[in-house]
């Protein structure tokens, strides 16, 4: 899950907003040569790729100046070769073999000119060095840890590295792990030189590697002004071809309507996280092409099946008829997303289309209350949403109309919330009794979405907040992790996805829809699937005045 | 004199470690921690949970927490942020200035605005134009800045295209960041139209800023100059045959100056949290903007260091207040 920062969006804001971009006439100012301004939320924690997991610091350091082994195609979450031109998987799912690109050259700076190409050693180097407790650059920056390669679980994965030759580099697991190859092309896996760091330890400060990035990217770091600006420059020596832009600047702007403002006077081309508000009229702007891009989320209603009465199948599933989905999608999502029948989004493969949803039909609701026993309803706690999130543009709206829509089979509601991290903290904890989340995934396999969301392990750390351990289910997915083949894999998939459906640990409520608005005289910019954004197709052409 | 210097800095000791006990238990009393802001919807594994709780120093109990703390800052040490892992210190020093200088123009304007209005007002009392001085300050301060501050992008920015959104620069200026100060430094680098860009883009930042104070300077000097024109003194000055503006600035206004000292002086806190939500609009990179990010991140270094840097700053600024008095007016001269 990539933490896009919250837009806990202040009311009065909005409303005043509203009320006056409505009378905005742009002058249009033209941006200079080959400079892209992209008007981003937040100051990137640091730059490393390695130490961090927002959203925000992957697009400011891994994006821009990094590579990985394999990457995601820009769009899709295809892997395509990357810094290894192939690989190849042992048949019993856990040797990976990757065959490295020649010609590779790093970045350099005032400290630091490469003396060699990128080869296995610095693919040996990255791993080892986030892996291994003891390799001497594991603690070279204090109070850092590596906390995605954690988060991922990968010292239960993978046993160990071996440098092949100097263009061939094996991983070894500890079991077949069929979404490893995309693990390999998350952020967290971004290749570091190795010379450098040991170049900057030679000097005294081996942390400085850790601070002023070298990478293998299409743009090299220039300049960072705290809070204010990143500067970036083309990289003359991209092994993927030099960007079209000379000049990338990230414009950090962490009010949304600030973030508009700046759009709209030419300030910067392309602008992060639009408030959903805001759509309507960007869209009519005729200086803003906005693009949308199926969300690689959902949002969904989680039932603490560990708590009365929901230990019931047929009371979730009561619930599940009671609500009325296409009214949310409506006035929630107002048009910017689709009905969730499944845990994972169209997009994404494996997708189970023949899944039949519960339709809305308060009648068979009320009929399964009776039977479990409640004919007259009971009283329930909902947790909303305190937060704009990508995947929920207002909790409160939702659990408002779903507080309507079970009152009428006899269920009463009482809508409560935390601030946004005791909310976490708390329903990780179990404290619900039914509780509104969602997920962004991170890399575009459906294991990213069963196993850290409704495997039975998630129960412990808490993303599992249905608590729901079913061992047929647990089996499916367990068995597709460990299957080679991706339409094996699909098949197991799809099982699974009718277990949850029948379950119904959740109310799967949405899909939504991405939004970046960029000014017209942006060319070739594509919208992620992963939600990071890349610029080194992109052009800026001046319009024609 | 030394005696009421003593005096009042005594006083700042117990002040202190109020403001170091507000700081650490407030930040505390938020919901949420450092560690679950680092995982998001993800769950965690409990195990690495409590590492991370030890390894951030929090697992321990609080009071511990705090006279640990308190013995660090005593110690100069003001700790280091959680989430960018560099020293509290430097980033403060980083970004102050940038707060120094949109705080400084912000008062630049309400004293040279306010001051003369004020005047204004009080000489042409009950006219129309002390109705409007005073209508528009009371305006003025009522104005909620976050409000206020959107207003001016969307009209002067985005309607007329008159000043920059937003920022301290335009992006085509990488000036070097000697001073921290993007007016000196840009001059220092000899870059006219950089110069021109920075100014440009401290405009409105000044005005959303300086408009609250504005009002209360100009409010302040009005009551204050009436009662002193009342006074006796002013009659013979009169009398004496002195020259209006005489009688005005130098005897009306230096009398009249000592509550508005005063109130300037205690602007100077208003404007250090005025400065939070100007600069979260106006993405000024100052402390305020870091502030308000340490706030949402649980940083608890970069808050309860922030916080006592910026009380330190507003008692200072305070102390000198009380000490001008004496200079501006000789008869409260401490004996």
């Amino acid at each position: 899950m990539i933490n896009t920062r919250s837009v806990h969006q202040n009311r009065k804001l909005l409303v005043a907003a509203l009320l006056i971009t409505g009378l905005a006439a742009a002058p249009a100012v033209l941006a200079k040569g080959g400079t892209l301004v992209y008007c981003s939320e937040g100051s990137p924690e640091g730059f490393q790729p390695q130490f961090f997991t927002t959203g925000t610091t992957f697009d400011a350091v891994s994006v821009p100046m990094f590579n990985r082994l394999v990457e995601f195609e820009t769009g899709t979450t295809n892997i395509v070769p990357a810094l290894a031109e192939s690989w190849t998987v042992s048949a019993d799912g856990k040797t990976y073999t990757f065959k490295l690109r020649k010609g590779v050259k790093f970045h350099s700076n005032a400290n630091f000119k490469p003396t060699r190409d990128f080869n296995s050693d610095d693919v040996l180097f990255s791993w080892n060095r986030m892996a291994d407790d003891n390799h001497p650059f594991h603690k070279v920056t204090a109070g850092q840890t590596f906390a995605y390669y954690d988060d991922m679980g990968m010292k239960n994965i993978v046993d160990s590295v071996q440098k092949v030759d100097d263009y061939t580099i094996r991983f070894n697991l500890k079991r077949p792990e069929a979404p490893f190859l995309a693990d390999m092309a998350m952020d967290f896996a971004s290749i570091l030189s190795k010379e450098y760091f040991e170049t900057m330890q030679k000097k005294g400060t081996p942390n400085a590697a850790d601070v002023y990035p070298i990478g293998t990217g299409p743009f090299e770091f220039v300049s960072y002004q705290k809070d204010a600006t990143i500067r970036y420059k083309a990289f003359d020596q991209y092994w993927g071809g030099r960007p079209k832009i000379d000049n990338l600047v990230y414009s950090i702007t962490r009010d949304a309507t600030a973030r508009y403002a700046k759009l709209k006077t030419g300030e910067c081309q392309v602008m992060a996280f639009p408030k959903p508000a805001d759509l309507d009229e960007m869209k009519k702007d005729p200086q803003l092409n906005v693009l949308q891009k199926e969300g690689l989320n959902i949002g969904y209603i989680a039932f603490n099946v560990e708590k009365k009465p929901f230990d019931d199948k047929r009371v979730r599933q009561a619930l599940n008829y009671a609500t009325n989905k296409d009214a949310i999608m409506k006035a929630v999502y107002q048009g910017n997303g689709q009905v969730a029948k499944n845990p994972i989004p169209p997009i994404l493969w494996s997708y189970n289309n023949s899944v039949k949803d519960y339709p809305y039909d308060p009648a068979k609701a009320k009929e399964l209350l009776t039977q479990a026993g409640f004919p007259n309803g009971f009283e329930v706690e909902l947790w909303y949403l305190p937060v704009t999130r990508p995947y929920n543009p207002d909790g409160k709206r939702m659990a408002e109309m779903i507080q309507a829509d079970w009152e009428k089979v006899g269920v009463k509601t009482k809508l409560t919330t935390y601030e946004w991290a005791e909310y976490r903290k708390r329903s990780k904890g179990g404290e619900h009794t039914v509780v509104m989340f969602g997920w962004s995934g991170d890399n575009g396999d459906p294991d990213n979405f069963f196993v850290p969301l409704l495997g039975c392990e998630a129960v412990k750390g808490g993303g599992n907040s249905a608590r729901w351990c079913n061992k047929a289910f647990e089996d499916l997915i367990i068995k597709a992790a460990q299957t080679p083949k991706q339409a094996d894999r699909a098949k197991l998939y799809e099982q699974a996805q009718v277990i949850v459906k029948e379950e119904a640990p959740w109310i799967t409520v949405a899909h939504s829809i991405r939004f970046d608005p960029v000014r017209k005289e942006v060319k070739g910019y594509k919208m992620d699937a992963t939600a990071h954004h890349y610029f080194d197709k992109t052009e800026v052409q001046p319009s024609p005045q | 004199m030394l005696a009421f210097l003593f005096r009042r800095v005594s006083l700042i000791v117990p002040t202190f470690i109020g403001v170091t006990l507000l700081a650490f238990a407030l930040i505390h009393l938020i919901p949420g921690d450092p560690v679950e802001n680092i995982s998001g919807e993800r769950g965690m594994d409990p195990a690495r949970r409590e590492r991370l709780l030890r390894e951030f120093g929090l697992d321990r109990p609080l009071p511990v927490q705090y006279v640990d703390y308190v013995a660090n800052v005593l110690k100069g040490d003001l700790g280091t942020s959680l989430t960018t892992h560099e020293p509290v210190l430097d980033e403060f020093t980083t970004l102050f200035p940038a707060t120094v200088e949109l705080a400084f123009f912000a008062m630049l304007l309400a004293t040279i605005v306010g001051l003369p209005a004020g005047i204004i007002a009080a000489l042409k009392r009950n006219t129309v134009a002390d109705y409007a001085v005073m209508g528009v300050s009371l305006t003025g301060y009522s104005m909620p800045i976050f409000w206020w501050a959107l207003l001016l992008i969307l009209f002067f920015s985005v309607q007329l295209g008159w000043t920059p959104v937003s920022g301290r620069i335009a992006v085509e200026y990488d000036v070097p960041a000697l001073t921290g100060f993007m007016l000196i430094d840009t001059l220092r680098a000899g870059d006219a139209s950089a110069f021109r860009s920075a100014l440009s883009h401290l405009i409105l930042p000044s005005i959303a800023l300086g408009t609250i104070p504005l009002a209360v300077i100009a409010r302040m000097t009005r009551s204050a100059m009436l009662e002193v024109l009342r006074e006796d003194y002013m009659r013979t000055a009169r009398a004496k045959g002195l020259p209006q503006w005489r009688v005005v600035l130098v005897h009306a206004l230096r009398n009249a100056l000592i509550p508005v000292i005063t109130v300037i002086g205690l602007q100077v806190g208003l404007l250090l949290s005025g400065a939070i939500l100007t600069e979260t609009i106006f993405s000024w990179p100052g402390v305020g903007n870091w502030l308000v990010h340490g706030v949402q991140s649980r940083d608890y270094p970069v808050v309860q260091g922030g916080i006592l840097l910026v009380a330190t700053i507003v008692i200072t600024v305070n102390l000198i207040v009380d000490l001008t008095y004496g200079v501006v007016n000789p008869r409260i001269r401490h004996a």
